[in-house]
């Protein structure tokens, strides 16, 4: 398998602490990886390094083949992101905010591609509407369109379904589910939700204090560390990192 | 198009729909200069009515609060395009594309020149019809004037969001009294002989003193020094750089400290 993502010994150090501490991870295509862990583990901190708005103290991130310290605007070219923290401005209209980062992210056929995903996303009758009317379900969609509108062969979606109702969230899964299985993409997803991992995720990666404690298939990892489910391990993981670093 | 020029576009379309949206964005491109121009219209008119006859206060003093007031508008020009970014938190999102921080600079100039230039209409178009300001008059000596004014204007309008990207969005206010707090060194309404020894020296380092000087120069009837305006045009030009590598700098720091991804928390420690 090829990989879009390979991260090696990343870290970064803010001052004396050490955010994130010598990780390294790939994505493959086709492949969607959990980034799991507590609050403060160091997943936002992996992902903005990744996104090139935060430099590592240490490390390499490479985007199909491409240093993204050397190369940022080529690899950012093929990367997208969406985050529940990172709503699209709320004082521009869905096509509006499409056509803008459709131009920044030089989209061929921009006019085509966003009909396209207005109508893959049922965005049909916000068109018009300012994102910052919509409800939180509808934001998040026009947060993926946005996030997919270049074809990135890396997706960067920070719990893209916190706050999204279950028929809303299960419909965005199967959406990005489609994707990486339809496209030559891979997928970096970071989730609180471990049944919603369980389900989309090929391959997990649980981070505590800044390191990668366990990897594994989130379907047998769980019975691997003597565990019932992935909330199970999870929970060990935030409250016994040591026990399980050492297992 | 080339990417470059698409992505420093999409910057500046991002402000035309804002704008096109906004009838509270549209106004204070034209209300400001507008009532500028009345008020200084008004007074000098009272000036030439009480004052000996032979000198036309019309073109010294409106004129100059014309220069004057472009200037400003070239500058909010930068800051207000770079507000709207820091107001709505878009930051993550635009430094997440390919958008280089020479092709961001570039839409917010692009921007400044489509608002100032429509102010300079508005200001143009009312001092003549109501006051009988004539800059066409001069001709293309209204030109360089016009070029170091703007070049200027650029140069603090990126220094000032350098500024409000190092500090946060409080910082905001340090930027909206920059044109008074230079206004004295400027020699808009009096020459700069007036001011004591050490504000003179202050006026030499900025570019603007030699277009008001070369103003006043040229309507009593005198040659503009050519010499003196290509200097505060040169002047003019280094502050941009100046300005242009500020920016860079700050935002290098932004992006080894965390701010760019967490701007509102105005800090990342």
């Amino acid at each position: 398998m090829s990989h879009v993502l390979s991260v090696t010994q990343l870290r970064k150090n803010y001052g004396d602490t050490v955010a994130v501490d010598g990780v390294s991870f790939q994505v493959g295509r086709n492949e969607i990886v959990g980034l799991l862990g507590p609050n403060g583990a160091g997943k936002t901190t992996t992902i903005n390094m990744i996104l090139g708005v935060l430099e590592p103290t240490a490390g390499d991130i490479r985007i199909e083949g491409l240093d993204a310290a050397t190369h940022r605007a080529r690899a950012m070219e093929r990367t997208n992101f969406a985050a529940v923290y990172a709503p699209l401005p709320g004082n521009l209209t869905v096509f509006q905010n499409l056509r803008i980062f459709g131009l920044l992210y030089g989209v061929p056929n921009l006019a085509e591609r966003i009909e396209t995903l207005i109508a893959h996303f049922d965005l049909e009758p916000f068109r018009r509407v300012k994102c910052g009317l919509l409800s939180s379900g509808e934001q998040t969609r026009v947060g993926l369109a946005k996030a997919l509108l270049n074809r990135p062969v890396l997706l960067l979606l920070d719990e893209p379904t916190a706050s999204l109702d279950p028929a809303t969230a299960r419909d965005v899964r199967r959406k990005i589910r489609s994707f990486a299985a339809d496209g030559s993409g891979g997928v970096l997803w970071t989730s609180h939700n471990m049944y919603e991992v369980e389900e989309v995720c090929d391959r997990v990666l649980f981070l505590s204090h800044g390191k990668i404690l366990l990897e594994g298939d989130p379907k047998t990892l769980p019975r691997d560390h003597g565990k019932k489910t992935l909330e199970d391990l999870f929970v060990a993981v935030a409250r016994e990192p040591l026990t399980l670093g050492a297992a | 198009m080339n990417g470059a020029v698409q992505r420093t576009a999409a910057i500046a379309l991002r402000q035309y729909y804002l704008m096109r949206g906004s009838f509270s964005r549209v106004l204070p491109i034209f209300a400001w200069v507008a009532i500028d121009m009345v008020l200084w219209g008004y007074m000098t008119r009272y000036l030439n009515a009480i004052t000996a006859a032979g000198f036309d206060f019309v073109p010294a003093l409106l004129g100059a609060v014309l220069l004057w007031d472009f200037f400003i508008r070239v500058m909010q020009g930068v800051t207000m395009a770079f507000f709207e970014d820091v107001w709505s938190r878009n930051f993550l999102n635009l430094f997440t594309t390919p958008l280089t921080i020479t092709e961001y600079v570039g839409g917010l100039v692009f921007t400044s020149i489509a608002t100032s230039v429509v102010g300079l209409a508005a200001m143009l178009s009312l001092a003549s019809t109501v006051f009988g300001l004539s800059m066409l008059s001069y001709g293309t000596m209204t030109l360089p004037f016009l070029l170091v004014l703007f070049l200027f204007g650029i140069a603090l309008g990126v220094a000032g969001v350098a500024l409000v990207l190092r500090f946060g969005p409080a910082a905001e206010w340090f930027i909206w009294p920059i044109p008074a707090m230079i206004s004295p060194f400027a020699g808009v309404f009096y020459p700069i002989s007036t001011l004591p020894g050490w504000m003179q020296t202050v006026a030499q380092g900025l570019p603007l003193a030699a277009v008001f000087e070369n103003l006043r120069a040229m309507v009593a009837g005198k040659e503009p020094s050519m010499p003196a305006l290509l200097w505060s045009g040169c002047l003019a030009g280094l502050y941009v750089l100046a300005a242009v590598w500020s920016f860079r700098h700050v935002y290098r720091h932004a992006v080894r400290t965390g701010v760019i991804a967490r701007y509102s928390a105005e800090t990342a420690s």
